[in-house]
């Protein structure tokens, strides 16, 4: 039952996440682009003040999968570089905690250039 | 009719009913992404990966899987359908960097593909860093002076 709760809260906060960004594109001049940029400081700035780490501990992947969650990463793992090495973590927190995510964009996208070609739009 | 009923007309009938439509797709769509995200998540911490490492893999395998969708061309109808749903999760952020890698081949690898992967990761990357940075920095003083 815990798990099917699991679920269910990672659904309903992962799709309001999703639908807020939804209705700022169609109600708004806000690009996709631009979302994506709003969320992530978002992310950053909501952890920062201790409203995103219960979420987080609540809804799990519905928090930490939309791009908010990138930022609650890099807010996170600035709190942590900056408690183990003082002032030097503020720059070397964010980076380290998104690494992987980052490092796995940019080696997928490569690969996925050399083997597939751009299909003309229709 | 006059031109300004007119258009009050057309808003009404053109506008309200896809921005429903389009957030009740993007709920659904982007509810399931984080769904499979748990699901994932539930499997990893299972085979005995910590939390904080078990949600980067989390967020690899979603990034792998937009990846590999927009190659085949797939995740861009996904995407028309489900605008935000696909937009907000991590599968956006992959499919942006995917689909400009594979659209600026043609421009070279390294003018092309390798600076134009950045068009809208890059962006995402330096304002969260740098508001991370910001963030650390406050952090750091808040220590100091309340320990």
């Amino acid at each position: 039952m815990d798990i099917f709760l699991d679920y269910l809260w990672a659904f309903l906060i992962g799709g309001s996440l999703c639908v807020i960004a939804q209705i700022l594109i169609d109600k708004t001049k806000l690009t996709p682009a631009r979302i994506l940029v709003v969320y992530v400081c978002t992310g950053v700035v909501l952890t920062a003040i201790g409203v995103y780490e219960p979420l987080v501990n609540f809804a799990g992947s519905g928090a930490t999968v939309p791009l908010t969650g990138f930022g609650y990463a890099i807010a996170k793992g600035v709190q942590k570089a900056v408690d183990e090495k003082g002032l030097l973590g503020a720059l070397t927190g964010g980076l380290e905690a998104t690494a992987g995510g980052i490092s796995a964009s940019i080696c997928f996208g490569l690969i996925m250039s050399l083997i597939f070609s751009s299909k003309p739009k229709r | 009719m006059n031109e300004k009923e007119y258009n009050e007309y057309v808003e009404k009938r053109a506008k309200k009913s896809p921005v429903l439509k389009n957030c009740i797709f993007a709920f659904l769509i982007g509810g399931g992404i984080c769904t499979l995200g748990q699901a994932f998540f539930h499997l990893y911490t299972f085979l005995g990966l910590e939390e904080t490492d078990s949600r980067t893999v989390v967020a690899i395998t979603l990034i792998f899987i937009a990846a590999l969708l927009t190659g085949f061309g797939i995740f861009d109808n996904i995407a028309k359908i489900a605008g935000a749903g696909t937009l907000v999760p991590i599968t956006g952020f992959a499919n942006a960097i995917t689909s400009q890698a594979i659209d600026t081949k043609s421009e070279g690898f390294i003018l092309g593909v390798g600076a134009k992967i950045f068009t809208i990761a890059g962006p995402v990357i330096l304002y969260g860093t740098f508001t991370g940075v910001i963030y650390g920095i406050i952090y750091y003083f808040c220590n100091l002076i309340w320990g």
